[in-house]
């Protein structure tokens, strides 16, 4: 092998005694060398052993894309810990340039293991079975049987029994040798090229798919299109053509919550009743549930969480309707305690806003106002009521969801106490100095869908059967040689001799099943003799 | 009364049984305490045998499959002594394995009633689980007494299973309750039990490892006494738990991706790094060491048990730790 020397004389010089020690690898043994270390399977325990180490943070640790609320409230509470965390990407481990490298290096190694392996399993294939060892006796299972001298067709029947075994036969002179279990390797292979398949078809998915959620109210509907989403992800693949065109109108949606002792509160039912329209197509009813999403020309849509809209009116000073309608609430916790933001700027001369709080089973104690159950069984809405002077239209987005108070100020009472209204359904209050009215209609639900497409799912799906399947081949088939003799014994009888040995570790019977060949081998000796 | 009542009743009493069955072993493993101490030969024999084993590659050495202790070798010394404490070792023994048939028993009629009560699989919540997944324990280890003579594991798996019912019992008891929406589906059969199935294996085949590495210890140091000479030698014990961890892996495999299609189904998506899935794969990741270990120089035999001892242990902080510690969708203990 021809190496090039890329080395400095200035280093080679002042370390002599240790380079002399050294072989010369070069730049190409060198890169030879790293390849061997990395599809070691040393490197690959280590790797491995990294990965499941890598995970570990992602699970204890709050992560953005799971829940960015934990982040925040994390590094408020953890002022110096909290940046560092941040820096290192612990908030968002499975995304991290480090645990990709992990499991990118992971992968490497895999295919540096695979392709070797293919070559070494494409030969193994055409093998035949190794020669007789001179002494059976060593192997780990052997017997012994003393036939008749004249049975001339035991080692043909020897070789018919392993055939009908499943086994790959040598029938040479005086012994026949076999083999079985090369599905095992095959099994093996399967296995370990599926799981490159699940990667890509994670990889595709990650490219070329997209989701997002979308809030709809009883009543209303959802487009698919950009506008209609409140947050929406997808890969750099994806362009706005991928999304199917149709529409899912909320017709109903009844939800059931527990009301024994027993869980109480728990939701029992949710089961919402839409109507898809395709582009193409006439409107369908359809049934939408918690683990029954619909699916639309391949995109799908999930039910993934619900809360409640009051519906409300607001008047102005002047006494007409500056705001009517539901007013979509998030809930707080898990008996859907919900704030929200009311908004008037259509009030004239002052345009209104609330800070609202909805309560579907409201009650009132020293802790305050809040809710009790999740269902509507006393529903109340509380507010505090700001106001100030119209506002330019500057087309810029608003979260719908909480007010932003610049340029407003808090309504308050004589006694400079803020107003604080409560409503029950179907009341309506006056707000203090003629600055308009405030009406509880009713409620509505509202559903959040989740819409999306991951197109590398059945991929991965078919490779994650292949997987499975090669897993289990590459553990349970077992690779077995035997070796089956005939020498000369004592006095004109002949000793049939068989060996065994199992190529893969935690083999059970082989013992069993040499014994039993013998023991079969031994029998019918008249038969044969007489022919 | 109701089928509940019965159900606890019958899983408390079950606790009560398998401790007693616990003593019993306990017991066996107390009375065999003398069995080949007073005898220096054994020693060196055992010394040679573990030498020999070392040196030779693994598919070439030939054991005894079976733990017994091998006759005539307890009869050099104090033989009167030793067949007494070996009668009374069966003795115990044999009273452990009744008393856990009687627990396994107990803890069946638990789990059915607990079913009948709720009308559905009881597999909603952390109580259910566990007490299904204690029944696949001691359901494999007794199939096993019976078919190979595994009964050397009786104290750890009746330890375990006293344990885990009775965590069950005091900690993760909730009432009967019909289930949450989220579990609407086939996907949660398939899913908890190939989970408490490929559970029960990990927990046998974590079982055997720990006893894998004290009884090699012993050989190593040439200190096989008492107890430990009934269990087969290491490598034995080393086979059998491979077998169940092999077993276990491509099941649980099974049981990541089929939680993953029940959550594209139900939560939209089909991997979302939730803490139990996370663990999931962490476990998974391990197990797939353990694997990988056994066929690398140098990392078999205790460093292999060692990961499979890491591996259980990952398994148990994915069950308890991230049900009772962590928040997230898998949030179903109901505690």
């Amino acid at each position: 092998m021809s190496t090039i020397q890329t080395r400095e004389p200035a280093a080679e010089s002042s370390k002599p005694a240790v380079k002399a020690d050294l072989p010369q690898l070069g730049w190409r043994g060198g890169l030879r060398y790293l390849w061997t270390q990395l599809t070691s399977m040393r490197t690959a325990l280590v790797l491995l052993f990294a990965l499941a180490l890598a995970a570990i943070p992602g699970s204890l640790v709050p992560q953005r894309r799971i829940s960015p609320v934990r982040v925040t409230d994390f590094i408020d509470e953890h002022p110096t810990l909290g940046p560092i965390y941040d820096k290192l990407g612990l908030f968002h481990v499975y995304t991290s340039p480090w645990f990709a490298a992990i499991y990118l290096l992971l992968f490497v190694s895999l295919v540096g293991c695979i392709i070797p392996r293919i070559g070494v399993y494409a030969k193994a294939l055409r093998a035949r079975p190794p020669k007789t060892p001179r002494n059976l006796g060593r192997l780990p299972a052997y017997a012994a049987v003393e036939i008749a001298d004249s049975d001339h067709g035991v080692l043909d029947r020897a070789a018919a029994a392993l055939r009908r075994r499943h086994y790959r036969v040598d029938v040479h002179n005086d012994s026949v040798a076999a083999e079985r279990g090369y599905l095992r390797e095959a099994g093996n292979l399967v296995f370990h090229i599926s799981l490159l398949f699940v990667l890509t078809g994670v990889a595709i998915g990650a490219l070329f798919g997209y989701r997002g959620t979308s809030v709809v109210i009883v009543g209303q509907g959802f487009s698919n299109n950009l506008t209609q989403y409140d947050d929406f992800a997808a890969g750099a693949g994806f362009t706005d053509a991928d999304l199917v065109p149709f529409t899912v109108a909320l017709k109903n949606f009844d939800v059931k919550f527990e009301t024994g002792p027993v869980q109480r509160g728990a939701a029992r039912l949710f089961r919402a009743d839409v109507e898809v329209t395709e582009a193409d197509g006439a409107p369908r009813q359809e049934i939408l549930e918690v683990n029954k999403p619909l699916n639309i020309d391949g995109t799908t849509v999930h039910l993934i969480g619900h809360g409640y809209a009051p519906k409300v009116t607001v008047k102005d000073a002047q006494g007409n309707v500056a705001f009517s309608g539901p007013v979509v609430m998030l809930p707080q916790d898990g008996n859907f305690s919900s704030i929200g933001a009311i908004k008037a700027p259509d009030a004239r001369p002052e345009r209104l806003a609330f800070e609202a709080f909805f309560f579907p089973t409201a009650t009132l104690d020293d802790q305050g106002p809040r809710s009790i159950f999740p269902d509507a069984l006393n529903p109340a809405l509380f507010a505090n009521v700001w106001y100030g002077p119209p506002k330019v239209e500057s087309g810029k987005p608003e979260n719908v969801y909480s007010l932003d108070t610049t340029g407003l100020r808090q309504l308050k009472e004589a006694d400079g106490q803020p107003v604080r209204i409560g409503l029950k359904v179907g009341d309506g209050v006056n707000l203090p100095d003629g600055k308009g009215s405030i009406q509880l209609d009713g409620w509505v639900r509202w559903v959040k869908l989740q819409i999306g497409d991951t197109p590398g799912v059945p991929i991965s799906l078919i490779a994650l059967g292949f997987a499975v399947t090669g897993l289990c081949i590459s553990l349970f088939v077992r690779p077995r040689r035997v070796w089956i003799r005939v020498r000369d014994g004592k006095a004109s009888r002949s000793v049939v001799e068989v060996g065994g040995l199992d190529r893969a570790d935690a083999r059970a019977g082989l013992t069993e099943d040499v014994a039993e060949l013998a023991a079969e081998l031994s029998r019918r000796p008249e038969d044969v003799s007489a022919r | 009364m109701s089928y509940e009542y019965y159900s606890s009743l019958a899983l408390v009493s079950s606790v009560v049984v398998y401790a007693l069955a616990m003593f019993a072993h306990a017991a066996e493993w107390a009375a065999a305490r003398r069995l080949g101490v007073a005898k220096p030969s054994e020693h060196e024999l055992v010394d040679v045998a573990a030498t020999e084993a070392r040196s030779e590659p693994a598919h070439m050495r030939r054991e005894p499959l079976e733990g017994r202790p091998q006759p005539g070798s307890d009869l050099i010394t104090d033989a009167e002594i030793d067949l007494a404490a070996s009668r009374r070792v069966e003795q115990f023994g044999r009273i452990g394995v009744a008393l856990t048939v009687l627990g396994f028993l107990l803890s069946v009629a638990s789990v059915v009633m607990r079913a009948l009560a709720a009308h559905r699989a009881p597999w909603g919540n952390m109580f259910e689980f566990t007490i299904t997944a204690m029944v696949f324990v001691v359901g494999v280890y007794l199939i096993l007494v019976w078919r190979a003579g595994v009964r050397w594991l009786g104290l750890p798996v009746t330890l375990l299973a006293a344990v885990g019912n009775g965590l069950a019992v005091t900690v993760f008891y909730v009432a009967v309750a019909p289930l949450v929406p989220a579990l609407h589906s086939v996907w949660f059969l398939i899913h908890i039990v190939s989970a408490a199935i490929s559970g029960a294996a990990f927990n046998v085949g974590g079982l055997m490892s720990i006893l894998y590495l004290i009884k090699k210890r012993a050989e190593d140091r040439g200190t096989v006494r008492g107890y430990l000479r009934r269990l087969p030698d290491s490598r034995k014990i080393d086979l059998i738990a491979y077998r169940f961890l092999a077993f276990a892996f491509p099941l649980w495999t099974f049981t990541v991706v089929a939680g993953a299609i029940w959550a594209e189904y139900a939560w939209g998506r089909y991997w979302g790094w939730d803490p139990k899935e996370t663990w999931a794969l962490v476990t998974w990741v391990i197990y797939a060491c353990y694997l990988h270990a056994r066929s690398t120089a140098g990392w078999r035999g205790t460093k292999a048990a060692v990961i499979a001892i890491i591996g259980l242990a990952s398994f148990w902080f994915n069950f308890v730790g991230i049900n009772l510690l962590v928040s997230g969708l898998h949030s179903y203990a109901g505690i």
